[in-house]
C-alpha cells in the first residue's frame, strides 16, 4: 500500500489544532507552533506534488476505504490537476496568514491558542474538501469547515462580528442543506441503479433521468453559488470581511470560497453534464452580473475591507464565467484564476489589514499620503492592487485573459460585457490607492509606521508568486490543462473552433 | 368438568417476551421495596433494582434478538407472534427494545443524581404537601425523598416496551395507558418550582386523557370495520374492502390523533413545551427520548402493518402533519427565551423530521436496496435519544440559588465560565442542527433518503429549509454561551456526581460515534427489516 499523502497532509494541521487546544495558553507558544505545523504541511504537500504527481495521469495519490457501507460512503481521497492546485493554494496561504496574523489572536474573545487552533483546523478540513473524491465525504467536510470559520469570525473579529458570523453561517447552512437534499437524491439514484455508492468515479457513470439531474444540479449549484459567492447570494461576504480579522478574511475568501467554484467544476460539471449545459445561459448571465455589479459596488465603498470583498464578488464572476462557457481556455483560466485570485486577494487583505491595524480605521476617507511615511507598505499595496486589476506581467492577468478568450469563443456578448469589469477594476483599485497612499498627508492622520520584518516576510512570498506566475504561468497550466480537458470531455460540449489558430503554449 | 376440559389456557412464549417480564418484575419488586425496606436503605436498593433490572432486560433483549426466527415469505422480516397473536417480537421490536432499555438505563442514572440538591434527588420530598406550606418545608428539612420514582419509571418503561410490540389494538391501548400514567405522576414531582411542575402534570394528564380517548374511539371504529383487533386481520380487511369506508377512515384519523399526540406532532403538540419545562429535568430527558421512541414504533407498526393497504388514504395526511410539525417546531422555537422550552419545540421539529422518514418508502418486500423508512426512523430515534438526554443532563447543571436556571439570558457567558460543559452542549446543539460528523447529520440523511426513495422529495425540500431555520435557534444558544457577556450574575455550574458526568460523557460519545462511524448501528437498523404480520 502506498503512502497516504493526502490523508497525512490533511491530518497534520488537525492534529496540530488539537495539540494547540491542549497546550498551555500562551502567546509565545501558539503562533510559532501553528507556523511550524503549517510549514511542515506545506513541505509535505510540495514533496507530494513534485515527486508523486504526474500531470497527465488523472486522479492520483488516491486512497479508498469503505466508510459507511449501507450508505455507499467511502473514505476516498485523490487529486487531479485542479484539486492539486487548490490543495497547494491552501498549503501556501495558511503559513502566510499565520505569520501575518501573529498578534491578531491576542485581542479576541478567547485565547491565542484557540485562534491558531481554529486556523489549523480549517486548513486540514479545506485540504480534505479539495481532495475528497467521494460526494458524501466531500459534503461532510464541506459543512465541517463552517464551524472553524464561524468561530474565527465570531470570536476574533471587530464590531458586528456576531451579526456577520451568524449571517455567514445561515447563508452557508441554507446552501449546504439544499445540497444535502441533492446528495440524498444522488444516493437514491445510485441505489436504484444497482447499489448505493458515493464514489465520484461511479456516480459519473450513472444513467440519470434528465429532470432528476437538473433538480440535483440545482441543489449543488445553489450551495456553491452561496459559497463562491455569486450575485444575488453574495451579501454575507462584505459583512464577514468587514468584521473578521484580515487573516480570517484571507482564509474565507482565498481558500473557502474556492470550494464553491471548485465544486462547480468537480461536481456540477462532473456529475450533471447535461444539466450544466441546460443551466449555462442563466449562469453566464449571473456571472456577468456578478462581475459588473461587484465592481460597481466596490467603487462605491468607503470601507477598504468591504471594497475588497466586492472586488472578490467581481472576480468570482469571472471564475464562474470561465467554468460555464465550456471551453478549454475558459476552464483552465478559471482554475488558474482561483489560484491567482487567492494570492492577490490575500496580499490585498493582509496589506490593508496592516494599515488598518496601525490607525484603527478602515475608511478610505480617513487616509491620505500614507506613502510618504510608509513607502514599503505603499509599495506592497500597489503591487497587490495592480495584481487585482490584472496588470499584464502579474499572474491574474494571464487567468483573466484566458477566461475572456474562452468566453469570446462561446458568447461574444458576455465577453464584451465582462471586459467592462476590467475597466471598472482599474477604477476601484486605483481610486483606493490614490486616496489612501497618494496626495497630501491628512492633518488628522499621524505618521504611519512602515512594515516590520515579520510583515514583510509574510507579504514577500505572495508578491513573489504573483510575479513569477505572471511570467511563467505554464508551470501551473501544465498541471491544470489535462484535468480541465478531462472534465470538459465529460460535459461533452463541442469546442468552438477559434478563428485564428493559436499554437499551444504561445498564450502569455 | 367438561367446561374445564374445553378451556385452553393461553399459550405464552415466556422466552420471547422475557425482557418485558423482567422489567415488570423489577417494577413490582420496587413497589415491595418501598413497602418493606427501611427508609434509609430505600434509595440505594431502588437504584440497584432499577438499574440491574434494566441491565438484565437489555442483555436478554440481545439474546431474543439473536434468536429471532427467519421467515421465508419473500419478506425481509424476522420474528414471530407471541401470546396468542397479541404481541409480536420482530426485528424492529427488538431494536426498539434495545434502544429504549439503553435510554432508560441512562435516565435512571439521571434520576439517581443526588449531589445537586444537597444530598437529595431532584424530586419533591413529599408530593402531597402543598407548595409553600410548613409540611413541605418539614419534608425538605427532614430529608425525605420519593424513591417511588424508580418503580414508576420501570412501569413507564414496561408500557413503552409493550407499546410498539403490540399486535392487538386493545393491548396497544393498555400499553399506552401503562406508559402514560407513571409519566403524568413523574411530571408533577419536581422539587423546585412545584406549581409549574404540577401545572405541567395536570396539563399532560388532561390532554393525554383526551388523546387516549381519541385513540380508543379509533380502535372501536376499526373494530367495527374489520371485526378484529389484530393488525393482520385489519390488514386483510383493508385489502378486501374497496372504496372509501367511513369506519376505516374515521378509525385511521382518530388513532392517528392519539399516536401523533404522543410523538408530539403538530397540531397535537401544545402540551410539549409546558410539560417539558415544568417536569423535573431528568423526567423531561427520559420522556423526550423514550416516549418518542415507543410512540413512533407503535405509529409505524399500526400504519405499516394494519393500514399499509390504505396508505393512499393516510399518506397525504402524514405529509401535511409532517410539514406542519416541522414548521411549527422550527419557527416557534426561534422566539423562545427558555432553554427547556426551546428544546421542547426542537423536539417537535424533530418529530416532524422523523415523520418525513415515516412518509417515505416502506420495505415490506425484499427488492428495496438501501435505507427504508423503518431503518431510517429507528436510527434517527436512537441518535436523537442520546443527544437529547445529554442536552437535558447539562441543563440540570446550570443553576442558581433557586435551582436550575433555564432562562437563555442567564446562559450568557457560560462558554467562559465552563468551557467544557458549554462546548459539550454546543456539540449537542450542532447534532440537533444536523451538522456533519454528529449523529444528527446521519439521522437526517437517513430519513431524507428514505423519504426521497419513496417519492416524497417535496417533503425533503421542506425539511431541508426547515433544518436551516432550526439551525438559527440552535446557533442563538451557541452565540449566547460563547459570544455574549453575562448580564449581571454569572451563571453557576454545579459539580455533579459521577452519575450525571457519566450520562453526559456516554451520550456525547454516542453522538460522536453515531456521526463518525454510524455503520454498525445503521446495519443493525437495516437488519431489523420489516414488521412481522
Amino acid at each position: 500500500m502506498s503512502f497516504p499523502w493526502l490523508s497525512v497532509i490533511a491530518a497534520l494541521p488537525l492534529i496540530g489544532a488539537v495539540a494547540l487546544a491542549l497546550a498551555p495558553r500562551s502567546r509565545r507558544i501558539a503562533a510559532p507552533l501553528a507556523l511550524a505545523v503549517s510549514v511542515l504541511a506545506l513541505a509535505l504537500g510540495l514533496v507530494a506534488a513534485l515527486t508523486q504527481f504526474d500531470p497527465g495521469g488523472g486522479f492520483q495519490l488516491t486512497e479508498q476505504h469503505v466508510w459507511i457501507a449501507s450508505l455507499g460512503a467511502y473514505y476516498a481521497m485523490g487529486v487531479d490537476g485542479i484539486g492539486l492546485t487548490l490543495v497547494l493554494l491552501t498549503l501556501v496561504l495558511t503559513p502566510i496568514v499565520i505569520l501575518a496574523s501573529w498578534h491578531d489572536g491576542d485581542e479576541g474573545r478567547w485565547s491565542t491558542n484557540a485562534f491558531f487552533a481554529w486556523i489549523l483546523a480549517l486548513e486540514g478540513l479545506a485540504v480534505g474538501v479539495f481532495a475528497a473524491t467521494d460526494v458524501f465525504l466531500f459534503y461532510v467536510l464541506f459543512e465541517a469547515t463552517l464551524v472553524p470559520i464561524y468561530f474565527l469570525i465570531g470570536g476574533f473579529g471587530g464590531a458586528r462580528r456576531n451579526y456577520a458570523a451568524v449571517k455567514f453561517l445561515l447563508f452557508s447552512l441554507l446552501g449546504g442543506l439544499l445540497m444535502l437534499a441533492s446528495v440524498v437524491g444522488l444516493y437514491v439514484v445510485a441505489a436504484d441503479n444497482g447499489g448505493p455508492t458515493y464514489l465520484l468515479s461511479e456516480l459519473s457513470q450513472l444513467p440519470m433521468d434528465e429532470t432528476t439531474g437538473r433538480w440535483l444540479f440545482l441543489g449543488f449549484f445553489i450551495a456553491f453559488a452561496v459559497k463562491a459567492p455569486m450575485f444575488p447570494v453574495h451579501t454575507w461576504l462584505p459583512d464577514a470581511a468587514q468584521a473578521a480579522t484580515p487573516g480570517t478574511s484571507v482564509l474565507l475568501v482565498s481558500i473557502l470560497d474556492k470550494i464553491g467554484t471548485f465544486g462547480m467544476i468537480r461536481f456540477c460539471l462532473g456529475l450533471f453534464p447535461e444539466a450544466s449545459q441546460w443551466a449555462s445561459p442563466v449562469i453566464i448571465v449571473l456571472a456577468v452580473v456578478s462581475v459588473l455589479y461587484g465592481a460597481l459596488l466596490a467603487i462605491g465603498q468607503d470601507d477598504m475591507r468591504r471594497l475588497i470583498a466586492y472586488t472578490s464578488v467581481s472576480h468570482f464572476g469571472f471564475i464562474v464565467l470561465g467554468i460555464f462557457v465550456f471551453t478549454s481556455q475558459g476552464g483552465s483560466g478559471s482554475t488558474l484564476y482561483m489560484f491567482n485570485h487567492g494570492m492577490s486577494t490575500a496580499a490585498l487583505f493582509l496589506v490593508t489589514g496592516m494599515l488598518i491595524h496601525r490607525h484603527g480605521s478602515a475608511r478610505i476617507s480617513d487616509y491620505g499620503g500614507v506613502q510618504r511615511s510608509a513607502p514599503v507598505l505603499a509599495g506592497f499595496f500597489l503591487v497587490a492592487g495592480l495584481s487585482s486589476l490584472s496588470l499584464p506581467g502579474l499572474s491574474p492577468f494571464v487567468s483573466e485573459f484566458l477566461v475572456l478568450a474562452g468566453t469570446f469563443r462561446r458568447s461574444e456578448v458576455a465577453a464584451v460585457a465582462a471586459v467592462l469589469g476590467i475597466v471598472l477594476a482599474a477604477l476601484y483599485i486605483l481610486l483606493m490607492y490614490k486616496r489612501t497612499m497618494n496626495g497630501p498627508v491628512r492633518d488628522s492622520l499621524p505618521a504611519t509606521r512602515d512594515l516590520g520584518t515579520r510583515e514583510r516576510l509574510a507579504l514577500a512570498p505572495l508578491i513573489a508568486v504573483i510575479v513569477v506566475l505572471g511570467f511563467f504561468p505554464q508551470v501551473l497550466l501544465d498541471v491544470i490543462d489535462p484535468a480541465v480537458g478531462a472534465t470538459l470531455d465529460v460535459v461533452g460540449v463541442e469546442q468552438p473552433a477559434p478563428d485564428v489558430m493559436v499554437s499551444e503554449g504561445s498564450l502569455p | 368438568m367438561i367446561l374445564l376440559a374445553e378451556f385452553e389456557s393461553p399459550k405464552v412464549e415466556y422466552a420471547t417476551i422475557s425482557p418485558l417480564l423482567i422489567v415488570v418484575g423489577a417494577a413490582i419488586l420496587g413497589v415491595l421495596v418501598e413497602a418493606f425496606v427501611p427508609r434509609a436503605w430505600r434509595y440505594p436498593v431502588q437504584v440497584g433494582v432499577a438499574a440491574l433490572g434494566l441491565l438484565i432486560a437489555l442483555a436478554d433483549t440481545v439474546r431474543v434478538g439473536l434468536a429471532l426466527d427467519t421467515l421465508d415469505a419473500g419478506l425481509l422480516a424476522r420474528g414471530s407472534l407471541a401470546v396468542e397473536n397479541s404481541m409480536v417480537v420482530d426485528g424492529p421490536t427488538v431494536f426498539l427494545w434495545g434502544t429504549l432499555l439503553v435510554m432508560s438505563l441512562i435516565s435512571v442514572l439521571l434520576f439517581a443524581e443526588r449531589r445537586l440538591e444537597g444530598g437529595l434527588t431532584s424530586f419533591a420530598g413529599q408530593a402531597a404537601a402543598l407548595p409553600g406550606t410548613d409540611a413541605e418545608r418539614e419534608a425538605s428539612t427532614r430529608g425525605i425523598e420519593h424513591t417511588e420514582v424508580f418503580p414508576l419509571l420501570l412501569f413507564a418503561v414496561t408500557g413503552m416496551l409493550l407499546f410498539p410490540a403490540s399486535n392487538d389494538l386493545l393491548l396497544m391501548f393498555v400499553a399506552l395507558e401503562v406508559l402514560s400514567l407513571p409519566l403524568y405522576l413523574l411530571c408533577g414531582l419536581a422539587r423546585r418550582r412545584r406549581l409549574l411542575s404540577q401545572e405541567a402534570a395536570m396539563k399532560y394528564f388532561l390532554l393525554g386523557a383526551f388523546s387516549s380517548a381519541f385513540f380508543l374511539y379509533g380502535v372501536a371504529l376499526i373494530y367495527g370495520f374489520a371485526g378484529s383487533f389484530e393488525l393482520a386481520d385489519i390488514d386483510a380487511a383493508v385489502s378486501a374492502s374497496s372504496g372509501a369506508n367511513a369506519y376505516l377512515l374515521g378509525g385511521i384519523g382518530l388513532m392517528a390523533v392519539g399516536l401523533l399526540f404522543k410523538v408530539g406532532a403538530a397540531p397535537f403538540h401544545a402540551w410539549t413545551p409546558d410539560v417539558y419545562q415544568g417536569a423535573p429535568t431528568a423526567v423531561t430527558a427520559f420522556m423526550a427520548a423514550c416516549t418518542k421512541i415507543a410512540a413512533f414504533g407503535a405509529l409505524m407498526r399500526v400504519f405499516y402493518v394494519a393500514f399499509g393497504g390504505a396508505s393512499w388514504d393516510w399518506r397525504p395526511l402524514m405529509w401535511v402533519v409532517a410539514i406542519l410539525t416541522m414548521v411549527v417546531g422550527s419557527v416557534i422555537a426561534i422566539t423562545q427565551t427558555d432553554v427547556k422550552r426551546m428544546l421542547a419545540y426542537s423536539s417537535i421539529a424533530h418529530a416532524g423530521f422523523v415523520l418525513v422518514g415515516f412518509a417515505g418508502v416502506y420495505a415490506g418486500t425484499g427488492d428495496v436496496v438501501g435505507v427504508t423508512s423503518v431503518s431510517s426512523v429507528l436510527f434517527y430515534l436512537a441518535a436523537y435519544g442520546f443527544s437529547t438526554i445529554g442536552a437535558f443532563a447539562i441543563i440540570t447543571l446550570v443553576r442558581d440559588a433557586g435551582g436550575e436556571t433555564t432562562a437563555l439570558s442567564r446562559w450568557a457567558g457560560l462558554g467562559r465560565e465552563a468551557p467544557v460543559l458549554a462546548g459539550t452542549f454546543a456539540f449537542f446543539l450542532l447534532a440537533f442542527a444536523g451538522i456533519p460528523l454528529t449523529s444528527g447529520f446521519i439521522g437526517k440523511w437517513a430519513v431524507f433518503a428514505a423519504a426521497w426513495a419513496g417519492g416524497a422529495w417535496p417533503l425533503v425540500v421542506v425539511a431541508v429549509v426547515m433544518s436551516a431555520v432550526a439551525a438559527f435557534f440552535y446557533v442563538r444558544v451557541i452565540v449566547a454561551m460563547f459570544f455574549s457577556d453575562p448580564v449581571d450574575i454569572k451563571p453557576a455550574v454545579a459539580v455533579p456526581s459521577i452519575l450525571t458526568t457519566g450520562v453526559i460523557t456516554v451520550t456525547a460519545l454516542a453522538t460522536v460515534a453515531l456521526g463518525v462511524v454510524p455503520g454498525p448501528v445503521l446495519d443493525l437498523a437495516q437488519q431489523a427489516g420489516a414488521f412481522v404480520r
